[in-house]
């Protein structure tokens, strides 16, 4: 069932000024309820731009986004509860922490939408939990906790709205290794027990092979490819051509197929690699034309 | 929203004006001020008048910007000339209960408006023509002897460059911001005065301590760089005076020197 569509949706920045620039170009796709869909594409290449108009922070130039078949701008004044429903986790959230307790902090957005005090309460202990901190850091300082900390309880702050579908902005940048992984991983849980709608823009096409089950591929404001990971990353001279690091793995794997070795294009990890490759090591397989 | 905010007033041309040296342009629109106000007759007025307009015309800057620099204070230049109107000496020339317009009262208002409205110009051919960091570059040129007296003038500039240099910076940070409290919910487009206040504060705080991380970080990196104030330190762009520059010099003293010989020569006030 398709919960979020967009319709030809364009936005063009200082459209009445000489150097307007369209950021997004007549963009269509819909978003089927309960996936996760990884969004990729080089640096200005209107990712942002598109994920703002999606949750109704940028008003698009011309083109409709529909949340569940609904045009989110029929009452401009109703957008907030747009937001609330489609909750967004900003590149770097720690710097939009404020409160002077973490547990504050997450609740600013619950209270927004006027929910009764335990309501509230409730939503923060499940938030807490979800990003997996531990419960001894409530009352502390948001500002006294370490980056990876601070990242989570930023995004907390976000799932304590409950939304139906979650977009994140780059949501492991400046985490170290074990940090991201953790953060992939509590984020994967969110989802398994939620069933909730997943976004995310990652620079890494390896998280994002580990978590999406639909690619965007974004190029100059353009939806260039949009489908299953293995699907997009099949296209990886291509995604190369538009400056995106494709997985080592899939680099090595192309070259081999390229070269004539009967391996299946679009593989994106090490284990389906392997199940790959020892059958042709074995010698099972010969490569075509030897 | 945030962005739309225009920032200084530089306008970027080429033009005479763009090329003079910016301490040229500093000094001359001091004497220019100065000038506007020993001009006591009608003759030299016209003449620091006249010097403006000159300026104004070899600025490559269109006079629809001058005038919209003048739109915000010309209530204010009304209010001034209008008040002085009825605050003088010499013959009455309307009665009005106990209100009187003399003609000395005219002379002022005429003098006060023509000399708010030519220093805000003046100005402007100066602020149009020079981007900050020159500015900056040429007070701290034109400052240095404060040196002798123990004024940190280098300091003083780089804290001016520094400042001028993050506006933008932290205007699009607070955009960020902005736009993060808002997909939590925060109302920051309607409400009385004081919710409006209140919605303020999820977006001071953070902004407020991204400035302090951003100061320190610059501070390391500046030490890191062996930044250890001016002493011993070179320019990139070092200002030197061409001949331009003295003709500018020249131009402006030489409308100066005439106002002065008007105000010791000319005896008639209407002239």
């Amino acid at each position: 069932m398709t919960i979020l569509e967009t319709q030809n949706l364009t936005y063009i920045y200082g459209a009445k000024t000489p150097d307007k620039t369209t950021a997004v170009d007549d963009v269509s796709l819909s978003i089927t309820a309960g996936e996760i869909v990884g969004i990729i594409g080089h640096t200005g290449s209107g990712k942002s731009t598109l994920i703002q108009q999606l949750n109704g922070l940028l008003r698009p130039t011309s083109g409709k986004v529909l949340l569940n078949g609904k045009d989110i701008w029929a009452e401009p004044k109703k957008i907030r509860q747009v937001r609330f429903q489609v909750g967004m986790v900003f590149q770097y959230p720690e710097y939009q922490l404020f409160e002077d307790t973490v547990e504050k902090d997450i609740a600013f957005g619950p209270k927004n939408q006027k929910l009764s005090e335990s309501e509230v309460r409730s939503r923060v202990d499940d938030a807490i939990a979800f990003v997996g901190l531990e419960p001894s850091l409530r009352k502390k300082s948001p500002f006294a906790l370490s980056g990876g900390e601070k990242r989570r309880v930023a995004i907390a702050g976000v799932i304590a709205m409950d939304p139906d579908i979650l977009i994140l902005d780059e949501p492991t940048a400046g985490l170290d290794p074990h940090g991201r992984a953790m953060l992939l991983e509590q984020l994967l849980r969110y989802h398994r027990q939620r069933k909730n709608t997943i976004l995310f823009v990652s620079h890494s096409m390896e998280d994002v092979a580990k978590m999406a089950d639909r690619v965007l591929v974004m190029d100059k404001g353009r939806a260039v490819l949009f489908d299953t990971v293995e699907r997009v990353y099949s296209h990886s001279r291509e995604l190369e051509r538009i400056g995106l690091q494709v997985p080592q793995i899939t680099r090595i794997m192309t070259s081999l197929s390229e070269r004539g070795y009967p391996v299946r294009p679009g593989i994106f990890t090490v284990e389906q690699a392997v199940d790959e490759l020892l059958p042709l090591l074995k010698g099972e397989v010969h490569p075509i034309g030897s | 929203m945030v962005r739309d905010i225009t920032l200084g007033q530089y306008v970027i041309a080429k033009s005479p004006l763009h090329r003079t040296d910016p301490r040229i342009k500093l000094v001359s629109l001091v004497l220019v001020i100065a000038f506007l106000f020993v001009a006591n007759t009608f003759s030299g007025l016209a003449v620091m008048t006249a010097l403006v307009l000159l300026g104004m015309c070899c600025s490559g800057v269109r006079i629809s910007q001058y005038l919209r620099s003048l739109r915000a204070v010309i209530i204010l230049v009304a209010f001034t000339s209008v008040f002085n109107l009825f605050y003088g000496t010499g013959d009455v020339l309307v009665q009005w209960g106990f209100l009187q317009i003399t003609t000395g009262g005219i002379r002022t208002a005429i003098f006060v408006a023509v000399r708010i409205l030519m220093m805000i110009l003046a100005s402007c051919v100066l602020t149009f023509t020079t981007s900050p960091n020159q500015l900056c570059d040429a007070m701290e040129r034109l400052l240095k002897p404060l040196t002798y007296v123990k004024v940190p003038v280098h300091e003083i500039a780089m804290m001016m460059t520094i400042a001028i240099r993050f506006i933008p910076t932290l205007l699009e940070e607070t955009d960020k911001i902005m736009s993060a409290q808002k997909a939590r919910g925060a109302d920051m487009e309607s409400g009385g005065l004081i919710s409006r206040a209140k919605a303020l504060i999820p977006v001071l705080i953070p902004l407020f301590i991204s400035s302090f991380r951003r100061a320190f970080d610059l501070a390391m990196a500046m030490e890191a760089r062996c930044y250890n104030g001016g002493k011993g330190r070179t320019k990139l762009r070092v200002l030197q005076l061409q001949r331009a520059d003295f003709i500018v010099l020249m131009i402006v003293l030489l409308f100066s020197a005439a106002t002065l010989l008007l105000r010791i020569f000319v005896t008639n006030p209407w002239w």
